[in-house]
């Protein structure tokens, strides 16, 4: 689950990460009366959306006055925010946040994820501020310091300190800086996040060291115990699609071809879009309808994938191992009768009941495509949707 | 012989008195020599009832010292399966197949930690995954039994039903299986692909092995270069990566599924088990033939 940069902005201060006194926003007047109770004379307004690389694309600006505040606002309230996370469409921005303006002297990156390899949390530090850190991994990786965090000790003075000072933190402000690292440390693990990011973390002209940007995400099976942080949740920034989908415990997500694939399990479903493009066309989502596929879900499946007007034909791909075919097959002839099906559908079926559910599809009258094994089935679908 | 379970293998069930449990659980029981195989339950609420004559125990230690048990399988809600997985390994089974979806990351991270820190020698499989079979002898885990064949071809995989694939076009093939480990889609977890080839590398009665992987992390990497270097003429392996098709930043299903930063892409995988000596394709539905040319 992702956050807005204001709403981990908060998270932070509770961990005792200095960040610029900010109000978020949801119209232009409450930009205005924002800036003016933060008082200064330079104020930034950032549109708050889940995707990054929000400046480039026109969403962050500096305002030297009121009037400028106004202004700034009305143009990024409502705009369709395009940014290289967000895809060509653009993600429309719905509120802001209004910040008092920072004295930078220094940009510098620090993020946290789980490494795989070490199984444990990984600090990335870099003096490269404000950058795609995948650039710099890419480009200059001796650039980025990593520290993988002990669980039990937590990330140590000494590793916050060192960090520091690879990372060209002055001398003076070295302990504000561990109080940053160990913040950051702390929130994301206190929090059950999957990816904690200060970018930039400035030192200020003053000496002081603040976070300009906090990118939060968390991890989905750990809400249950996060309530504060499931009441963030922003519906608009999520696709209507997915979120449909995770109510009724499907695993969706859209993608940009025209093939609908409805598949149990997550591996197999990422195998059959694979073949489907092994076959020349493309898909139009992954779907996953789990172990327990009912007939309910299944034509749930069904209406999400028909919701979108890029399908023109559907793939179902199940190997019903313990979950009967016969159950599937009725779950599918349901779904095409309810949803009336209009695009070719080709099924390919195997495990238990696999006769009985051929059976069942042959005889519901509708225009089913059987296939025996997967390749045949992409080979057919393709075939009928570019026919 | 086989890898890691085998007709004697003693099994405890932790969580047999859930839904899930209970279904697999007799299912598990009704598969070759389950009867004998299945021999405990745990559930302190329980302790001293049972569940298809299986007895139910208060405690996994008290498990093993009623009934020798040496390895558990778990069916456990995910908020309370990495304390679950615990029991098991300060209770010194050899073996927890933990079948588990949805474990919180950072409850894995503090578990392994903690394995790794007072020195544990329990083997964790999963969590987030279909289980272990070894054909015509024990199955212990989700996967549907009647599919396999007994035989002499490994299969590790992260995925569920594409281990079913997998299987299922050996089975058609009649090239059987020695030992199927479904190692589970989570980014932390116990048994890697690396740690499953070496298992099978050393196992007599394995002749070739199948490994499937999916975009997200490096262990596939991790395998194939260790396999380059260590065992490369020993016995083919042969792979498939699922993800071709996947986007960055999104994850597919699998907690690990996710190409981030760049890397884990499925081509990238491909590319390097190619150049370690282990023949790939990118129809998955010829990973059983593939594996037939290299015999």
């Amino acid at each position: 689950m992702k956050i807005h940069e204001y709403q981990g902005k908060e998270i932070l201060r509770k961990f005792g990460v200095a960040t610029p006194r900010g109000v978020p926003c949801f119209s232009v007047d409450e930009a205005v009366k924002a800036a003016e109770s933060l008082g200064g004379k330079v104020w930034v307004v950032k549109a708050q959306i889940h995707a990054g690389g929000r400046g480039k694309g026109g969403g962050v600006k500096v305002a030297k006055s009121l009037d400028e505040v106004k202004s700034y606002a009305g143009q990024i309230l409502g705009m369709q925010l395009k940014t290289h996370q967000t895809g060509p469409e653009g993600q429309q921005v719905r509120r802001l946040l209004v910040e008092e303006g920072a004295d930078i002297k220094k940009e510098l990156y620090v993020g946290m994820v789980v490494d795989r390899v070490t199984q444990r949390v990984c600090l990335m530090a870099s003096s490269e501020g404000g950058m795609d850190i995948e650039e710099v991994a890419a480009h200059t990786p001796e650039k980025i310091h990593k520290v993988f965090v002990d669980p039990v000790a937590g990330l140590t003075d000494t590793e916050a300190d060192a960090t520091c000072r690879q990372i060209g933190v002055p001398e003076s402000a070295v302990i504000q800086g561990r109080a940053v690292l160990q913040g950051l440390y702390q929130a994301f693990w206190d929090t059950d996040a999957s990816l904690a990011e200060i970018n930039p973390l400035i030192v200020t002209g003053d000496g002081r060291v603040v976070a300009l940007d906090a990118k939060m995400n968390f991890d989905s099976n750990a809400l249950f115990r996060h309530e504060d942080i499931v009441a963030m949740r922003d519906l608009d920034e999520e696709d209507p699609a997915e979120v449909e989908a995770s109510k009724f415990d499907l695993s969706y997500i859209s993608l940009d071809g025209n093939i609908g694939c409805l598949v149990n399990g997550a591996g197999l479903a990422m195998a059959t879009m694979d073949t489907i493009k092994l076959f020349g066309a493309e898909p139009a989502n992954f779907l996953d309808v789990g172990g327990g596929a009912t007939t309910e879900k299944v034509t749930e499946a069904f209406k999400l994938m028909l919701a979108n007007p890029k399908v023109k034909g559907i793939l179902v791909n199940i190997f019903g191992g313990i979950m009967r075919c016969d159950t599937i097959a009725d779950g599918v002839v349901a779904a095409a009768r309810e949803t009336h099906l209009s695009v070719p559908l080709v099924v390919r079926m195997r495990g238990t009941n696999e006769d009985l559910g051929k059976q069942i599809l042959k005889d519901s009258g509708l225009p089913i495509i059987a296939a025996s094994d997967m390749a045949d089935a992409a080979q057919k679908i393709v075939a009928a949707v570019n026919g | 012989m086989s890898i890691l379970i085998n007709k004697d293998t003693r099994v405890v069930t932790q969580g047999i008195t859930g839904k899930t449990g209970q279904f697999h659980t007799k299912m598990c029981k009704d598969y070759a020599n389950g009867a004998n195989c299945f021999v405990a339950g745990v559930n302190p609420k329980k302790a001293g009832e049972s569940f298809e004559d299986i007895p139910i125990y208060a405690t996994v230690k008290e498990a093993k010292q009623q009934q020798g048990v040496n390895a558990s399988v778990i069916y456990v809600p995910p908020p309370f399966a990495a304390a679950a997985i615990w029991e098991a390994v300060e209770a010194d089974l050899d073996l927890v197949i933990c079948i588990t979806e949805g474990i919180p990351v950072r409850d894995m991270v503090a578990l392994k930690d903690r394995m790794a820190r007072e020195n544990r020698k329990t083997v964790l499989c999963g969590p987030n995954c279909p289980g272990i079979i070894t054909p015509d002898e024990i199955k212990i885990g989700i996967m549907p039994g009647h599919i396999h064949k007994k035989g002499r071809i490994g299969v590790v995989s992260r995925s569920g039903t594409l281990t079913y694939e997998a299987v299922g076009q050996l089975s058609d093939l009649d090239l059987g299986q020695s030992t199927a480990v479904g190692i589970g889609g989570d980014p932390v977890n116990g048994l890697k692909h690396k740690d499953v080839l070496e298992l099978f590398m050393n196992d007599p009665d394995t002749d070739a092995v199948i490994m499937i992987g999916e975009i997200g992390g490096s262990d596939e990497e991790a395998a194939a270069e260790w396999y380059s270097s260590e065992c490369r003429n020993k016995k083919p392996v042969v792979g498939f990566i699922a993800g071709v098709t996947a986007p960055a930043g999104k994850r597919m299903g699998h907690a690990g599924a996710i190409i981030s930063g760049g890397k884990g892409t499925a081509q990238e995988k491909l590319e390097v088990m190619e150049a370690c000596g282990i023949r790939t394709t990118k129809n998955p539905a010829e990973m059983g033939k593939l594996l037939k040319t290299v015999l």
